[in-house]
Order: structure tokens, then C-alpha cells, then sequence
């Protein structure tokens, strides 16, 4: 019995988490390629890869490496870069109130961007625990690890573009997006944190847009969804 | 090489320490205690709203410096790739389809 859930845990998490192990294969083959350019050993950007786990930044570390940059503005900016990651683990406190630290410290290591976005709506479903989500952070950061290796060894032989991988990541975003409109109040926060984002994204340096534009838009949601809560349409 | 490797191993983990702490710190903190309901609310609008901010740019801003662009093969993928998730709701189809789509759209037309 236990064994049968043991199994069911981890089936159930890979099945979510193929997407974006597919999605970090060539980005991470990728960073591989510029991490080598840049002069580092492929396991040394393993184990950025490792201790770091997280691709914008290492991305923009490998090229301040290159460049010669201080680490101590490298490190800087990766805490810059890298703040949004406040915004999406304070919504999975929620669904994860009351779990154990010691869970939960495991857990956060692998809140990224598209572990988020396949754990945060299954886990509002029900019927997803912390220990199928954990799967997929865990898929998805070996995943992670050993693309970014392969591309510091070989990712130079491998034709560019092949399949259309580069674009798998932004359509599974595509549809983690659709999966979260649950309504017109949440197409219209979508359509602000879009437009916002784009826009800012002109004007501000680094990831700043992100953050900005899905602060204020999560606010405008709020506002209207809290208006019509005392006066219903 | 990084001129020589402690320098790279510190720089490493002071990244993985900045990097740890804004995912953590919210989860322990925030999980423990009863929270208001306008930012239960505020919280639950963050999802949708970091997924279009991030997408956003992927689809209409193109360049080191970022300018407006509506003429990416990305935005032009986007297209059938929102019909497949709509009408599918399947995660792993919708991304088997956007790639297709983003691969015939750089190879017939745009390439």
C-alpha cells in the first residue's frame, strides 16, 4: 500500500515535471556552451548549477564572468535578479501552511519560475502534496545540473535550434497561463501585468519588470475583486 | 578559469545564498501564521500576474537593450500554441504543438 503510493508519487510528479526538464534541456545546454567560452570547467558550471540553481542568473553571471566583472557585483545582482522568487513562495505558504520546516526547506530550493507554475495551480486543485511538488522541483533540478555539464563538455556539436526546443519553455508558460484564468477578473489582472511588463521592460534594467509589473497588477486584481465582493454585480 | 578557484567557489555560494533566501524565508514565515484576507487575496492574484509579466516580453520585446517587436517568430508560435492550450488543456500537448509551430514558423516562413 505504502509502496503503491510511493510509486504514484513519484509517477504523477515526473508526468508533471517532463515540460520543463524538455524546456531546460537546450537553455541549459546553452549556458553550458557560455560558461566553457567564458573559461570555466564544465563542473564547475555544474556546480553553479547546483548550489545556485537559477538560469537568469546564472546566465547573466557567466557573461559578468567573462567580462571580468567583481563577484561581489555578480553576487549583488543575482540577489536582484532573484527576488521575485519572494512573491511566488509567499503564495505556496498558503497552500503550505502548517507543513514542516524541515519540507519546506527542501522545498524551497527548487521554487523556480516553472516549478512554480506546475505546482502552484495542482496544488489549489487538492490532490497535489508537497511530496509530488518536491518530485518535480527535484526532476526538474537534475535536469538542470546535467544539461548545463553536457553543454560545458559538447554543447558546441549540437545543432542550434533543432525541433523547436527554444520554444518549449515559453509554451508551457502559454499554458500555465490559460490554467490560471479563472475568470474575467484574472484575464484582465493577466492583460495589466502583460502590458506593464512589456512596457517597463523598455525602461527598467534587469528583472525589475517582472516584479514591478505583477506587484501592481496583482493589486488592481485585488482592488476589483474586493469591490464586487461588497457590491455584486 | 575564474582567476583561481576558491575566489569561484565563495562567489558561488554567496549566489546560492542570495538566491536560497528569498525562496525561503516566505514559506517558513508566511506558513506559520494566519494572514489577512485582502493578501490571501493579493497572493492569490500573484500567479497569473508573474506568468504574463514573464511571458509578456518573451513574446513583443526583442534585443540586448530591449525595444517593442511584434514581428517574432515567438509571438506568431504564441498564436496556435494559446488555441492548443485552450481547447486541449493539456500541458505536454500544448508544448509538443508551440514547438512545432515555433520550428515550421522559423524554417518556412522567417527562415
Amino acid at each position: 500500500m505504502r509502496q503503491a503510493r510511493f510509486a504514484s508519487v513519484w509517477r504523477r510528479g515526473l508526468s508533471a515535471a517532463w515540460p520543463i526538464c524538455l524546456g531546460y534541456l537546450p537553455i541549459g545546454m546553452a549556458l553550458g556552451v557560455l560558461g566553457q567560452k567564458a573559461g570555466l570547467h564544465p563542473l564547475a558550471i555544474g556546480f553553479m548549477s547546483l548550489i545556485v540553481f537559477a538560469g537568469s542568473s546564472q546566465f547573466i553571471a557567466v557573461s559578468m564572468i567573462s567580462s571580468g566583472i567583481p563577484a561581489l557585483t555578480i553576487v549583488l545582482t543575482t540577489l536582484v535578479v532573484n527576488l521575485r522568487h519572494l512573491l511566488m513562495s509567499s503564495a505556496l505558504a498558503i497552500p503550505f501552511r502548517g507543513r514542516s520546516r524541515r519540507l519546506l526547506t527542501l522545498f524551497a530550493y527548487g521554487v523556480t519560475d516553472e516549478s512554480f507554475a506546475v505546482n502552484y495551480p495542482r496544488l489549489l486543485d487538492g490532490n497535489w502534496q508537497i511530496e509530488h511538488a518536491l518530485v518535480v522541483n527535484h526532476a526538474a533540478n537534475l535536469t538542470w545540473i546535467a544539461s548545463t555539464i553536457i553543454g560545458g563538455y559538447g554543447g558546441q556539436y549540437i545543432p542550434e535550434g533543432a525541433f523547436g526546443i527554444d520554444y518549449a519553455l515559453i509554451a508551457m508558460f502559454i499554458c500555465l497561463l490559460i490554467f490560471q484564468l479563472r475568470g474575467r477578473v484574472y484575464l484582465f489582472t493577466a492583460l495589466v501585468a502583460g502590458v506593464l511588463a512589456v512596457g517597463l521592460s523598455l525602461v527598467l534594467p534587469g528583472n525589475w519588470h517582472i516584479i514591478a509589473g505583477s506587484m501592481i497588477a496583482a493589486t488592481i486584481g485585488t482592488i476589483i475583486k474586493r469591490r464586487h465582493m461588497r457590491s455584486p454585480l | 578559469m575564474m582567476p583561481f578557484w576558491p575566489e569561484y567557489a565563495f562567489m558561488i555560494v554567496g549566489m546560492g545564498i542570495v538566491t536560497y533566501l528569498p525562496r525561503w524565508l516566505p514559506l517558513i514565515l508566511l506558513s506559520r501564521r494566519q494572514l489577512p484576507e485582502w493578501l490571501v487575496d493579493w497572493l492569490d492574484f500573484i500567479p497569473v500576474a508573474i506568468l504574463s509579466a514573464l511571458l509578456a516580453p518573451l513574446l513583443l520585446t526583442s534585443g540586448p537593450v530591449p525595444h517593442l517587436d511584434i514581428g517574432r517568430a515567438e509571438l506568431f508560435a504564441a498564436l496556435p500554441t494559446f488555441g492548443v492550450a485552450f481547447l486541449t488543456r493539456s500541458l505536454g500537448g500544448t508544448v509538443l504543438a508551440g514547438m512545432l509551430a515555433f520550428w515550421l514558423i522559423q524554417i518556412y516562413w522567417l527562415g
